[in-house]
């Protein structure tokens, strides 16, 4: 699959017709079974990419002028139905949003746009990004590229198989990531997903899940196309309160690990549940890290208790999501079904059906934790985690550069699998959930593939599943971290 | 055992919600400016709360919130945060209301009414929801309509302890609140709705009842006195007063019960994510020095300096566009009376001769027509009425025909002398006088009243007054009139 920087290059140029990429791409999109799109913007992304062309042709220089500087010139990238996008259906993969066209774009799909963006569509997703396989989606279950079986992870699990060479539905894609939501699917469709600092990427059209933990991130099959990516979606906007402007640049400059001192938490590795393979992909990662010239040393949070983290996450998602939730009643949007009779009976029914299980449970959870008399016995409680687990990041991330971890504790799982145990899918968040409490930067690059896939998948390195491996660096040093990520790509032939 | 007996002691409690005079709403740029617009015109993502879009906070609201704060003699807080209030309503887009729960912008206030303190327990800022509509009336209509115009508009809520002893109490609070909100120039008391009151009431040896909606500073009153008669019935018939949350129905005039205390709603607050902490404490200092003269401070100025009583400072600087107006008037009467006086004992006189005329005479007739002084402004300017009282002073016009030419130019408008010409308003000279008195005095029909005049009966000369008056339609001076009567009735 063509990287966004050749197709930037190529449009520039003119050795690529942006038509017929976007046509190609999407001939892929409407042949494949991996169902990684719930809305297509078919026609205006075709449309525009004709345009595109159009004007390169009528006037190269003036082309080249005016154009030379976006940043994402002709580059077709799906958007993940969480994020509003004007003129086109955002349901969120949800029965109660089917149907909802948002009068506005989010600040990240403006941010696009400018850029010269080509928007192909929406991308499935777990339902209001609750769920860790992207099978909580009211419009069915995405498909694992690497094997047609397996679950993609999730939530924004129709982005990551879309970015993944093996499908080439999309040149990049737009996640989001509230509790791992961008670096498990990476992780398990075997591709690059970032989730900023909290508060570096605008969450303005972002439907809330949880509003104190998410960031929409970068999607792509290659760390410098993140990098890319994050570069635009970065932008300081005055109508998010938590979005921060960046006042001290990244040093950019430099290249490569060496010197660079990477941590390595045992908790992370030690907890239950994680595989044999996983383990053994981050050691041989770490020893790479170390012919890179990194400096790297197995590392304890003693502070930092996984499972207590796990449990302040959800505690505190929830509370969130019930309460950012109880916008959809059908009144000024969405799903709107049968008689209308009074308003609390009409907005019951209307929620009953519109919400799916999983939702439904989180809600519930949610309210029950914001009740009187259990506020201060749970949110308080969780937010008093929240605290420690910052601390204990802060202060690791002082001594050390970067964490190395593995992204998710096992491979892909079968469809079907766990989606019947909510609790043991809870606990596939364990490693990426405390980044997000902590709000610091993160990536999942993939580090090897493990022989467990059943070799169906659609691709090169079909059968084979990937691993991901997790870096997380301080507060603002995304750049730091795609640096070492980039450093290590280079190393590394999957 | 007057005061010891509390037995029947009454206790009110206010929350008072002001809307503010902000150009945009709370959370995003939506003008305020909807009374006047079709419904939901002044939308937008945010005040509509569609999926994504979030809250930003109008720095100009909190600025407004914090003067209050400091006018009502409270602490402002060094951080403000938001929360959200979780229940479902049709009118409430998100299904949460952005309000402030702990960490509010101020606390632990104090305003005097009257002789008596009133102690306020915290001053908030809240967005307001939007508003319900029927085609109709509620009962006939067969739907409900949603307007979210409102929704957004920043709302100051003022809570008081329950330190009010009556109605009348919590009336007088609240006319003192709605002035001084005025005079900060962040409130639109003329606008309908723009306080808007919920009341705890409780009558000793019962529980308290919560009183919604009683949407009218004039309503407070009635609302009240009713649940407090309810409340003693109960009380006195031994059965007792449960805690509960009534509404208040205007058209009836009475509290109805919505839900007892098994059924109160929990809101769930929670600290709003969307939003940062807000550190105010570096504001307070510069919106301190921009809060105005309040109108205690004016009160007590305008009777040393104007002389004028008690009564007439108080209704004068009640609402600010009046209290500017009369020091307007007096700054440009003819200063004549002190020069030939030269004493300020006369030209303080004057001034509370002014006095009477805006704080009686004015505001008589704005009351009666319902409007407020800014609005009259537009149609007598302090000029104008400079104008009207020389034309008094210098006798061209008697009291009534001054009283004549304002009610013209607030009904019909136009200028003092033009009215005086047109409407043939001036006073009738002495030989005039005299004529209509002769007349009065000659007519068959009032022969009884002088046969009475005669017999000692002294109220008889008042009817004859108002005959001469009659027939002058006004243009006599009354005076003249009295002494006319009385020198033409003893000679006869």
């Amino acid at each position: 699959m063509i990287t966004a920087t050749e197709v930037v290059a190529g449009v520039k140029s003119g050795n690529i017709s942006c038509e017929e990429l976007v046509w190609r791409i999407y001939e892929r999109i409407e042949r494949s079974e991996l169902n990684c799109f719930i809305t297509l913007n078919k026609a205006a992304a075709l449309a525009e990419a004709r345009e595109e062309d159009k004007r390169r042709r009528k006037n190269e220089r003036e082309y080249e002028k005016e154009n030379g500087r976006k940043k994402l010139l002709g580059v077709p990238v799906a958007v993940k139905d969480s994020i509003s996008t004007q003129g086109i259906q955002t349901t969120c993969a949800s029965k109660i949003l089917t149907g909802y066209v948002p009068p506005y774009d989010a600040t990240v799909v403006e941010a696009l746009k400018r850029e010269g963006a080509i928007i192909l569509g929406k991308t499935n997703m777990d339902e209001f990004c609750m769920g860790t396989s992207t099978e909580t989606s009211f419009y069915g279950p995405t498909k694992n590229p690497h094997d047609l079986s397996r679950v993609p992870g999730g939530s924004s699990g129709g982005s990551a198989a879309a970015v993944s060479p093996a499908a080439g539905e999309a040149v990049l894609a737009l996640g989001s990531d509230t509790g791992g939501s961008i670096r498990c699917p990476a992780s398990f469709c075997g591709v690059v997903g970032l989730k900023p600092t909290y508060g570096l990427v605008s969450r303005y059209g972002l439907i809330a899940y949880a509003n104190s933990l998410e960031q929409i991130g970068p999607l792509a099959s290659n760390v410098s196309d993140a990098a890319l990516l994050l570069e635009v979606l970065a932008v300081k906007d005055e109508r998010d309160s938590t979005n921060f402007s960046l006042e001290k640049k990244n040093n950019r400059e430099k290249e490569g690990v060496k010197g660079m001192k990477i941590g390595v938490p045992r908790e992370f590795l030690e907890g239950e549940g994680v595989s044999p393979e996983v383990k053994k992909a981050v050691w041989n990662a770490v020893q790479r890290f170390e012919e890179l010239g990194a400096e790297c040393e197995e590392v304890s949070l003693p502070n930092l208790n996984l499972k207590h983290a796990l449990a302040a996450y959800y505690i505190i998602a929830v509370s969130e999501a019930s309460s950012n939730l109880a916008r959809f009643d059908g009144l000024r949007y969405g799903l709107r079904t049968g008689k209308d009779e009074d308003w609390h009976t009409t907005f019951s029914r209307i929620r009953g059906e519109g919400f799916g299980e999983e939702v439904k449970r989180r809600i519930i959870l949610g309210t029950y934790a914001l009740s009187a008399g259990y506020y201060g016995k749970y949110y308080l409680k969780a937010l008093k985690v929240r605290t420690l687990v910052k601390n204990e990041f802060e202060v690791a991330l002082k001594r050390y550069d970067l964490l190395a971890t593995p992204t998710m504790p096992f491979v892909a799982f079968r469809l079907g699998e766990r989606i019947k145990d909510p609790l043991s899918l809870y606990l596939a968040d364990v490693n990426t959930v405390p980044v997000n409490l902590a709000g610091v930067p993160s990536l999942s690059l993939p580090c090897e593939s493990s022989g467990a896939g059943a070799g169906v998948g659609a691709g090169a390195g079909a059968g084979k599943l990937p691993i991901g491996l997790q870096l997380v660096g301080g507060h603002f040093e995304e750049w730091k971290i795609l640096r070492a990520g980039l450093a290590f790509e280079q190393a590394t032939t999957l | 055992m007057k005061s010891e007996d509390r037995s029947g002691e009454v206790k009110i409690g206010l929350e008072c919600h002001a809307q503010l005079l902000t150009r945009s709403k709370l959370f995003c740029p939506c003008s305020t400016d909807y009374q006047n617009s079709e419904p939901n015109t002044h939308v937008c993502p945010t005040c509509l709360g569609l999926p994504g879009a979030l809250p930003v906070v109008n720095e100009q609201a909190i600025k407004y919130g914090v003067k209050v704060a400091l006018a009502l003699g409270c602490e402002v807080q060094p951080v403000t945060t938001f929360y959200r209030k979780n229940y479902f309503y049709p009118d409430l887009p998100r299904g949460f209301q952005i309000t402030q729960y702990d960490f509010p912008i101020a606390l632990n206030g104090l305003v005097k009414i009257e002789n008596k303190k009133v102690r306020i327990r915290r001053v908030h800022l809240e967005e307001d929801p939007g508003r319900l509509v029927y085609k109709g009336t509620i009962e006939t209509a067969k739907y409900s309509l949603v307007d979210y115009n409102r929704s957004g508009i920043p709302l100051v809520e003022i809570v008081t302890e329950p330190d009010l002893r009556s109605p009348k109490e919590a009336r007088v609070f609240l006319g003192k609140l709605r002035s001084v909100l005025g005079y900060l120039g962040v409130f639109d008391s003329d606008l309908e709705g723009a306080l808007r009151v919920d009341a705890n009431v409780s009558v000793a040896g019962g529980e308290r009842a919560e009183v919604k909606n009683i949407s009218s500073y004039k309503g407070v009153e009635r609302a009240l006195s009713f649940e407090i008669t309810r409340q003693r019935n109960l009380l006195r018939r031994g059965l007792g007063v449960v805690q509960e949350t009534r509404h208040y129905d205007e058209a009836r005039g009475i509290t109805v019960s919505m839900r007892t205390k098994e059924f109160e709603h929990d809101y769930r607050y929670f600290p709003e994510p969307d939003l940062v902490p807000i550190r105010i404490s570096g504001l307070v200092a510069g919106l301190r020095a921009e809060i105005p003269e309040l109108p205690d401070e004016k009160k007590k100025r305008f009777v040393s300096q104007y002389s004028v009583t008690q009564e007439h400072a108080n209704s004068l600087t009640f609402d600010k566009s009046v209290a500017d107006f009369y020091e307007e008037v007096v700054s440009k009467m003819p200063k004549t009376e002190a020069v030939a006086g030269s004493s300020a004992a006369v030209a303080g006189s004057s001034a509370a001769w002014v006095a009477t005329w805006v704080a009686d005479v004015l505001k008589g007739e704005l009351n009666y027509r319902g409007i407020s002084m800014r609005e009259a402004s537009k149609l007598i300017s302090a000029g104008d009425f400079v104008t009207v009282l020389k034309l008094l002073k210098e006798g061209v016009v008697t009291e009534r025909g001054a009283t004549e030419i304002l009610r013209e130019m607030l009904d019909r408008g136009g200028k003092p002398k033009e009215i005086v010409k047109k409407k043939g308003l001036a006073s009738l000279g002495s030989a005039e006088t005299e004529k209509a008195v002769f007349e009065v005095l000659g007519e068959e029909q009032n022969a009884g009243a002088v046969a009475d005049y005669k017999l000692g009966k002294k109220e008889a000369l008042n009817f004859l007054v108002g005959q001469v008056l009659k027939k002058t339609r006004g243009r006599a001076e009354p005076k003249k009139i009295n002494e006319l009567l009385k020198l033409e009735l003893q000679k006869k």
